[in-house]
């Protein structure tokens, strides 16, 4: 092992990072999105109520106040197609407390972009010209998958993830060899999804090759918007390469009340799981009520992304000092 | 006892699961980026050597199981139990046929090896890597092969047998790894 001053990653990972952000800037600029930025640290904070945020204490004799440091810069950039910015992308950093491991750090980057008026088919074909343009002359990618949650989910299960029948997915937890499922979930089918999906089916999603999910069941929409076709399907999609998630993107919900709505419930969720306390943020409420642009967005994990490309098992071989060296 | 989070979970950490001592092999953070945070440890039995996939959820944690690895040296069978000492305090141990279970081949009176212990009373028994034994039954061999090519069985003092090459002579000493079960070389006296 090296000694704890040198990083991790060589250094030519350190060129093909920069190389990478040179591209994705060149991308966006000739599709004529902005570039900006928005404030890591902040007053508010998301309330997903599976994220822990960090937080710092801003002194300014006699104030002291709680800030925290952002885990994703949606809200803000959110506001800033409300006030008419129109396509906007961002590279930067988001925090997630408690979130170590083969393919987490508790910093890490991120790209993010909203498209005006996309809707989320239109967004899956710019995901796809992406990873073209990037992975093109570096890592060779079989043909592009497209796929239905509900379908993916069905073909690899025998489930139906749109409706949660307790016996079946019991069933399902002995037959896979994982009755822990059982105890873990109890009655919770977005429990059920996330660990049905990630340990049987996100494995093996996308074998040298960009994979699109799309259509998750509407528990999972997070910020995105219903189908208006079906209303227990979100317009939501994440895509993956060799089983790794890489990124999660909307057609954004517009709906000043049902945000609310969702903040409040969101809150409720985590103060039944006992997970700190967050102030709803009223500033996006208000930018919705404001008026949002139709538009979708998408969020990409650019460490995870040269881990793939480079065909690593780990991010240490991608991030010069995770936390464990910072 | 102690018990350990998920987050202090790593290669090496001794547990209770099940009610049984174990090793944790591997474990894994898996999170879906909007989804619930799970651990997936791989943990092996220490009792039974069985490996299993075990998740976990975030947060949750696990007793700790008082095992240590001790080097001891090995003295005799009763026929019954093998005893086992540790060189420094001459604290003995005795060990059923279970604990040693397939080490019991390699076993050669004053050598040391590892017993791993479970709330002081041994679980398990591990060899030295290499060990070196003598052949007290072989063919005799080829003269002027020297090739690897072939070979034949050769049954070593403890009992265990092992292909060795076809000029190694019986009563010969060789040197072979324990993890294999493969010969390494002749033992020059």
């Amino acid at each position: 092992m090296q000694p704890d001053w040198q990083p991790s990653c060589s250094i030519e990972l350190l060129r093909l990072r920069a190389q990478l952000l040179a591209e994705i800037r060149g991308f966006f600029s000739a599709r004529a999105v902005l570039e900006v930025e928005t404030p890591l640290l902040s007053y508010s904070s998301g309330t997903d109520p599976q994220l822990d945020f960090f937080t710092s204490d801003y002194c300014s004799y006699p104030l002291q106040q709680t800030l925290y440091l952002q885990t994703s810069p949606e809200f803000a950039m959110k506001r800033l197609l409300a006030a008419g910015s129109g396509s906007i992308y961002q590279i930067c950093k988001a925090f997630r407390n408690g979130e170590s491991g083969r393919t987490h750090n508790p910093e890490f980057s991120i790209l993010e972009w909203y498209k005006v008026d996309f809707t989320l088919t239109q967004l899956m074909d710019e995901i796809a010209d992406l990873i073209a343009v990037l992975f093109k002359d570096r890592t060779q990618l079989n043909a592009t998958q497209r796929i239905s949650y509900q379908e993916l989910f069905y073909n690899s299960t025998g489930l139906d993830p749109l409706l949660f029948n307790y016996e079946h997915y019991c069933a399902y937890a002995l037959k896979s060899e994982s009755p822990e499922a059982i105890a873990l979930c109890k009655t919770d089918h977005n429990a059920w999804l996330d660990f049905i999906f990630s340990h049987h089916i996100q494995p093996s999603l996308g074998k040298n090759a960009l994979c699109m999910v799309y259509g998750y069941p509407a528990c999972q929409s997070s910020l995105a918007r219903i189908n208006k076709d079906n209303s227990k399907l979100t317009d939501r999609v994440e895509i993956f390469i060799d089983g790794i998630e890489l990124g999660n993107g909307y057609y954004e919900l517009t709906d000043a009340q049902e945000q609310n709505q969702r903040f409040d419930k969101e809150i409720m969720l985590r103060q039944q799981n006992n997970r700190p306390t967050i102030v709803k943020n009223t500033q996006l409420i208000a930018a919705l009520e404001a008026g949002l642009p139709e538009c979708s967005g998408m969020a990409i994990g650019i460490d995870r992304l040269l881990m793939v490309m480079t065909k690593n098992n780990h991010l240490e071989d991608v991030i010069p000092f995770l936390l464990a060296r910072s | 006892m102690a018990s350990y989070s998920t987050n202090e979970f790593k290669a090496g950490l001794k547990v209770m699961l099940d009610a049984d001592p174990c090793a944790i092999i591997e474990n894994e953070f898996v999170k879906p980026g909007k989804g619930q945070a799970f651990n997936r440890v791989k943990i092996r039995n220490l009792k039974t050597g069985r490996v299993i996939e075990r998740t976990f959820k975030s947060g949750d944690s696990l007793e700790a199981a008082d095992v240590v690895d001790v080097a001891m040296q090995y003295l005799y069978n009763d026929g019954d139990f093998r005893h086992f000492m540790v060189p420094d305090t001459f604290e003995q141990y005795q060990c059923n046929e279970k604990a040693v279970s397939d080490a019991s081949k390699w076993l050669k009176d004053q050598d040391i090896c590892t017993v791993t212990l479970w709330n002081d009373s041994p679980l398990s028994v591990t060899p030295g890597n290499f060990v070196e034994l003598a052949i007290i039954e072989t063919d005799p061999g080829v003269r002027g092969d020297t090739s690897g090519g072939g070979g034949k069985p050769a049954v070593l003092e403890t009992g265990a047998v092992v292909r060795v090459p076809l000029f190694v002579q019986q009563g010969e000493v060789i040197k072979v790894d324990t993890r294999t079960g493969e010969y390494i070389s002749r033992v020059k006296e």
